[in-house]
């Protein structure tokens, strides 16, 4: 029975770390730029509600309405007038500005809200989940996440395939020079594309601000959740991605089972061991996206 | 085209003009010596500094090791690793296990260097599967798996720490000195390797896959092979600078020495002095020690500072301050081009055409 809950609760710990996942999936596949400061942005979000909350004492719900459309503008505007600057002036570049502004964001956070841990408190939703039997229950919270996952991960899937737009970020992604010479605006389809995953990022902080504690060093690591699990399910596939999260979730809560000590390496292993033996995932895909 | 080629035994080249080949101007040999004294110099500081500015010194001779080392894999094979923490760690932790089992701390250090080395070899394999964006990342994940690993074990202190033992009988003075020695040994010999290296035929090989790595794979150099040399060569580079923080500290901690920060500090460095110059490491690590001393009451804000003016260099001042210097005035501490002066033949100078090792390096006239 402990194995059965801990193989439910990896499979719905493997939805959290999906939805860090895609956003730098749609990243990577559409401006094939890994975003380094990916973790840090999310953590930044739920500073961001934290504050809001403070200031306006609103429902905590609530910031979820609030802080998402900001981060879409940010996406947008930060894609367009800083990365967009760094994409220009070649690859190494970019991962040198996206590490940097990871370090100056967690210090800047450091400095602003001290590094005690904080969590975003949403009440009794936290703790209240369907009891099965007494040693087996799941958290409406876990199923929330995973329910989150697969809308967003649709959601990018049904854009890029179905909308006009999506068609034109997708053509740009292929090949830029065709893809302007028949009239896109790539500069304007890579704002899209960041505004989209920096609104996947927030979702991932804010579900990770009500799942646990976080403090402004919480970042990076979840950034190397996020991209193992991209890594594991093959590079530029996108239901890929959720199959990583959930073969990283299960590595860790069924490590947690040893020591919890294990469960946060265990993931980071399997990475490795997938590395080793399938370099490129689990389900690899030709095209990009 | 092999200066060979183009030119007779002589030193006449095909249009009758007869020239001459050197490694430098004069600038060059003159800082040789200017370089040389420096160190001397420096060697000397502890009879008549004060203790604290000399262990000030140690914290920016490790900088000053580690971003030569990333710089000669970021700025030369085009490899960001956001890792090299690891092998700081492993110089740090090897010579924490030795000194446990009774070695004398100082002597663990060339030990702590050689097993980094060698342990960059298996991680080598495994990283370099991954290319731009994901080899980072995935050097970032072997350091945090390092920081996990050494935490369970109770022997080592855990995930806090522990004392390096034998560090006791030095004597506060003495062991300052001992350890300030043993920096700028590693240092200096950490820049001048990476000198010596870029000065070998492999160093051709770095500086054309700098600038353009395809070009450099289609007239037949070795990549990979360089671009391991180069991995194994910090590797060894930063457990030097590890084996100089464990002593100067007295303590090994994983949070320490794993730190992703170090890398922070490496890039920032790198990119304030200028990235793919032996000299720009130099001078990105002064400026970072001056303003990390100048901002010290200011807890992380000169980090944030630095950062940002890190970031906008990449972006819009690529050559670093060492490259906005050398534009002004041709110097270079480090000379590792060719000169080729046409005209006639001053004796006592240089290499004759024609003699000179293998191809022409980076520019025909110039660096």
């Amino acid at each position: 029975m402990t194995y059965l809950n801990a193989v439910i609760q990896g499979l719905l710990l493997g939805g959290l770390f999906a939805l860090f996942a895609c956003g730098l999936s749609l990243m990577f596949g559409v401006m094939e730029v890994i975003n380094l400061a990916h973790g840090d942005i999310a953590v930044a979000a739920v500073y961001l509600g934290l504050s809001l909350i403070a200031v306006t004492h609103i429902p905590a719900i609530w910031v979820f309405v609030l802080v998402v459309p900001v981060f879409i503008a940010g996406g947008y505007l930060g894609q367009r007038y800083f990365l967009q600057r760094s994409l220009d002036s070649g690859p190494v570049t970019t991962l040198l500005v996206t590490f940097g502004l990871s370090i100056v964001l967690e210090n800047v956070l450091l400095e602003v809200y001290s590094a005690n841990s904080q969590s975003l408190n949403i009440g009794s939703l936290v703790s209240s989940s369907i009891v099965v039997s007494s040693q087996l229950s799941v958290p409406y919270l876990s199923m929330i996440f995973l329910g989150a996952a697969v809308v967003s991960l649709a959601g990018i899937h049904l854009f890029l395939r179905r909308t006009r737009t999506g068609r034109m970020v997708r053509a740009v992604a292929d090949d830029r020079e065709a893809a302007q010479m028949v009239g896109a605006n790539y500069r304007h389809l890579f704002g899209v594309a960041a505004a989209i995953a920096a609104a996947t990022v927030a979702l991932a902080g804010l579900a990770l601000g009500m799942y646990t504690s976080i403090s402004p060093t919480t970042g990076p690591s979840y950034l190397l959740y996020g991209f193992a699990a991209v890594v594991i399910g093959g590079l530029g596939s996108l239901w890929g991605t959720l199959a990583g999260g959930i073969v990283l979730g299960l590595a860790t809560t069924l490590g947690s089972l040893v020591d919890p000590d294990f469960g946060a390496m265990l993931p980071y292993l399997v990475f490795l061991a997938v590395l080793a033996v399938r370099p490129r995932g689990l389900f690899p895909k030709k095209a990009v996206l | 085209m092999t200066l060979g080629a183009l030119a007779a035994p002589d030193g006449t080249a095909p249009g009758g003009t007869s020239f001459v080949v050197t490694r430098s101007r004069r600038s060059g040999t003159w800082a040789g010596l200017a370089g040389a004294s420096g160190l001397a110099v420096l060697a000397l500081l502890p009879a008549f500094a004060s203790q604290g500015f000399i262990s000030d010194l140690v914290n920016l001779y490790i900088l000053v090791c580690v971003s030569t080392m990333w710089n000669a894999l970021a700025g030369y094979v085009g490899l960001v690793s956001v890792g090299q923490q690891l092998y700081i760690g492993a110089g740090a932790y090897t010579v924490l296990v030795l000194a446990q089992h009774g070695w004398e701390p100082f002597a663990t250090v060339p030990v702590a260097v050689v097993a980094a080395a060698v342990l960059a070899v298996p991680a080598s394999w495994l990283v370099f599967r991954l290319s731009g964006a994901y080899f980072a990342i995935a050097t970032w994940v072997l350091a945090e798996i390092a920081i996990l690993f050494v935490a369970r074990f109770g022997s080592l202190g855990g995930t806090t720490g522990t004392a390096v033992p034998g560090l006791d009988g030095f004597g506060a003075a003495n062991l300052l000195r001992d350890y300030y020695w043993l920096g700028l040994g590693i240092t200096a010999l950490s820049v001048l390797g990476v000198y010596a290296l870029l000065r070998s035929r492999l160093g051709l090989v770095l500086t054309a896959v700098r600038d353009n790595e395809v070009g450099a794979r289609s007239v037949g150099s070795r990549v990979m092979t360089a671009k391991r040399a180069v991995y194994v060569l910090a590797a060894a580079g930063c457990a030097g600078a590890g084996t100089v923080l464990a002593i100067s500290q007295l303590e090994v901690e994983p949070g320490n020495v794993f730190n992703v920060q170090w890398t922070a500090y490496m890039i920032f460095a790198v990119l304030i002095g200028g990235l793919g110059t032996i000299e720009g490491p130099i001078a990105g690590s002064i400026v970072f020690f001056v303003m990390q001393q100048t901002l010290a009451n200011y807890n992380a804000w000169y980090l944030i500072i630095l950062g940002s003016v890190a970031m906008a260099m990449a972006i819009w001042a690529r050559q670093g301050l060492w490259g906005i210097i050398t534009s002004r005035a041709p110097v270079q501490l480090f000379p590792v081009g060719y000169y080729v002066h046409f005209g006639p033949r001053r004796p006592g100078r240089g290499k004759v055409g024609g003699t000179g090792p293998g191809a022409a390096g980076p520019g025909e006239e110039g660096p």
